[in-house]
């Protein structure tokens, strides 16, 4: 059970890392950015070149795919969604989920569909001690991961709470036309909450690869819409919530891998199958429920 | 005398109708000896597309509410037909086998299975229709995506309908002429909705869901049976593919299909005709790709990239006229949803 619980939490982490993008997106920009898990797999991708080809150290490898997830953000925002900032929001979900497809195609292309191996970059046995006396195992790598995110957060939330910019986002998140008539350059707040969201997913997209060995050009895909159900759950918008959510979806997904449904003799759900359906069941329950999600504002509509 | 009979009335409409049905009895007695087998699958697959967007379009581009799992009552329709074809309909045909009355009772089964089909992705419609109550746009959009993953993930797990080998042997019951003349139902029926006063509370819905609210349309009702009537042609066009195709597999209606269908919609703008040429166009695309990529000696099929690449480029270009909508201007501005 502890066991389980520890997995669930280093899931979780990557997961929150995830979730914090879709969510300071789209506290600035009221926008699903469905291109998010594609920026996790960009992140991946550019950190495994830093680690396998370059040969650069794990935390430099971190901070190279995170500059790199943070130039495509950057670029997606610019060429993609400002031009439809005053469109109708439909068009910029579509365009979003244009965007999606075209980076993982494009990655299929360039790269192949093949998963490659990404280098165990940190020690991943487990530590002696811990398993000797409290019975679970914990490896170096779910450690540094852990902590690794903790800082990333910690990092977070001071930007968002103490510096001026962070201070520039809020307002934007508030009332974004007030905030322009307060002087703030509303463009380039977006701008960088984008570059950060993205950086934060790279990150993510490390921790990842090192996590489960593998990375390939749709391994975006299942984290970001789980991710994206997890700040919905915690409520989208609140980065506290993102956190939660994730963790909470991590919690749900370890739980079931290991439960076999069956339904009828002829319909049995293993876990490994049943982890990707209850991601949309929670999302759906959720929406139905309490579209506001768990630490959300419910927000009312505005006529 | 007695007063003039309702049939003068009706005659004409008749006349029309059967002059259309006749039509597209020779075009499809006729199309088989010119065109190839390949080209008539085009054919069909085609109509299917047509019977598909065309439902798709009145949720989507009517109603303007955003879904992105049609595929998912493709599925529903096709897998529940197919299924009774191969456990039922196969072997009650099969008594029939080489009598001359064989073709003419083949197409009476799949006339009496499409609705089946039909009703069965209907009812997935509503399913999906009454989160719409409470969803909106971003988020409808999700619920939609999940709904059709959890039913291809159901189905890859059900092996009653052949779980993730998928599901062969079914009877070839679809013919070039059932196959056009659901894609001419679909338009037309669609064509009259479009000028009748539920179309018209589409579209008043899609334009401002409260002022429609404010005009007196019950927006409930209506954009519930949105999604139940566009399921039901989906499932109707599940059917006509299944028993064409005579294998499904749950690859068939995934994610990429409702993007398709999305692509179809977006692409047509709004306008029926458009959309069925969009339909034409999307169906044709991935065979013109395969003449180039057997010509450059692609190992990769670069379909999903042009798809992307289209849907980016349109909403791009048209920015503001998505779906011909116009772009509703609130107080407020952009923090209106």
């Amino acid at each position: 059970m502890s066991q389980q619980l520890i997995n669930a939490i280093s899931l979780g982490a990557v997961y929150a890392l995830i979730a914090l993008g879709y969510t300071m997106v789209y506290g600035v920009l009221r926008l699903i950015n469905f291109a998010h898990g594609e920026v996790f797999m960009v992140g991946a991708f550019v950190g495994l070149a830093a680690l396998t080809v370059f040969h650069l150290p794990f935390a430099v490898a971190v901070l190279v795919a995170m500059a790199g997830a943070a130039l495509l953000g950057l670029i997606i925002e610019r060429g993609a969604y400002r031009p439809l900032r005053s469109a109708p929001r439909l068009a910029a979900l579509i365009t979003a989920i244009g965007i999606s497809l075209l980076l993982q195609n494009l990655g299929m292309l360039v790269l192949g569909a093949a998963p490659r191996a990404y280098p165990p970059a940190i020690d991943a046995t487990p530590i002696g001690w811990l398993e000797e006396h409290a019975g679970v195992v914990v490896t170096r790598q779910q450690v540094v991961i852990l902590v690794a995110t903790a800082a990333i957060l910690v990092g977070l939330s001071l930007i968002v709470s103490r510096t001026k910019i962070g201070k520039a986002m809020r307002a934007v998140s508030e009332d974004r036309q007030a905030a322009q008539l307060m002087g703030i350059n509303v463009d380039r707040v977006i701008a960088f909450t984008f570059s950060l969201g993205s950086a934060i997913a790279g990150a993510g997209g490390v921790f990842y690869g090192v996590y489960y060995g593998t990375a390939d050009p749709l391994m975006g895909l299942m984290p970001g819409i789980k991710a994206f159900v997890a700040a919905v759950l915690g409520g989208i918008g609140s980065v506290p919530g993102a956190m939660l959510g994730a963790l909470l979806m991590a919690l749900v997904e370890t739980g079931v891998s290991s439960v076999t449904l069956r339904v009828s003799p002829s319909l049995t759900l293993t876990g490994s199958t049943l982890r990707d359906a209850v991601a949309f069941a929670v999302l759906i329950v959720i929406l139905l429920l309490r579209p506001a999600g768990l630490l959300g504002r419910p927000g009312r509509e505005k006529v | 005398m007695s007063a003039p009979s309702p049939w003068h009335h009706y005659l004409p409409r008749l006349g029309l109708y059967l002059g259309i049905g006749a039509l597209l009895l020779a075009v499809s007695v006729g199309l088989p000896h010119v065109l190839n087998a390949y080209l008539i699958q085009i054919l069909v697959l085609a109509a299917c597309n047509i019977v598909l967007a065309v439902g798709l379009n009145l949720i989507n581009g009517v109603a303007g509410q955003f879904s992105i799992g049609h595929a998912g009552f493709m599925a529903l329709g096709a897998y529940v037909t197919a299924w009774l074809s191969v456990t039922y309909g196969k072997r009650w045909l099969g008594a029939f086998d080489g009598q001359a009355v064989e073709p003419v009772l083949v197409a009476a089964y799949l006339v009496v299975l499409m609705p089946i089909g039909g009703l069965t992705a209907a009812l997935g419609g509503l399913l999906v229709g009454l989160p719409s109550l409470r969803l909106r746009g971003d988020y409808l959009a999700i619920a939609t995506l999940g709904f059709g993953e959890i039913i291809r993930v159901l189905l890859l797990n059900l092996e009653a309908v052949g779980g993730a080998t998928g599901l062969r042997g079914i009877p070839q019951c679809s013919s070039l002429f059932l196959v056009l003349g659901a894609a001419v139902v679909a338009v037309a029926v669609m064509r009259n909705l479009g000028g009748s006063v539920h179309g018209r509370s589409l579209l008043a819905i899609r334009e401002d869901e409260t002022a429609a609210e404010a005009l007196g349309i019950d927006c409930a009702h209506a954009k519930t049976s949105a999604f139940v009537i566009g399921a039901f042609f989906a499932g109707v066009a599940g059917c006509l593919y299944a028993h064409y195709t005579q294998f499904i597999h749950p690859r068939s209606f995934d994610f990429m299909k409702s993007i398709e269908l999305v692509l179809i919609v977006v692409l047509g703008g709004g306008s029926l005709r458009n959309v069925v040429l969009a339909a034409i166009a999307i169906t044709l695309l991935p065979e013109g790709l395969r003449l180039v990529k057997d010509m450059a000696h692609l190992s990769f099929d670069p379909r999903m990239v042009i798809y992307s690449a289209l849907l980016i480029a349109v909403m791009l270009i048209r920015r503001e006229r998505v779906l011909q909508a116009v772009a509703p201007r609130r107080k407020g501005g952009e923090s209106a949803a």
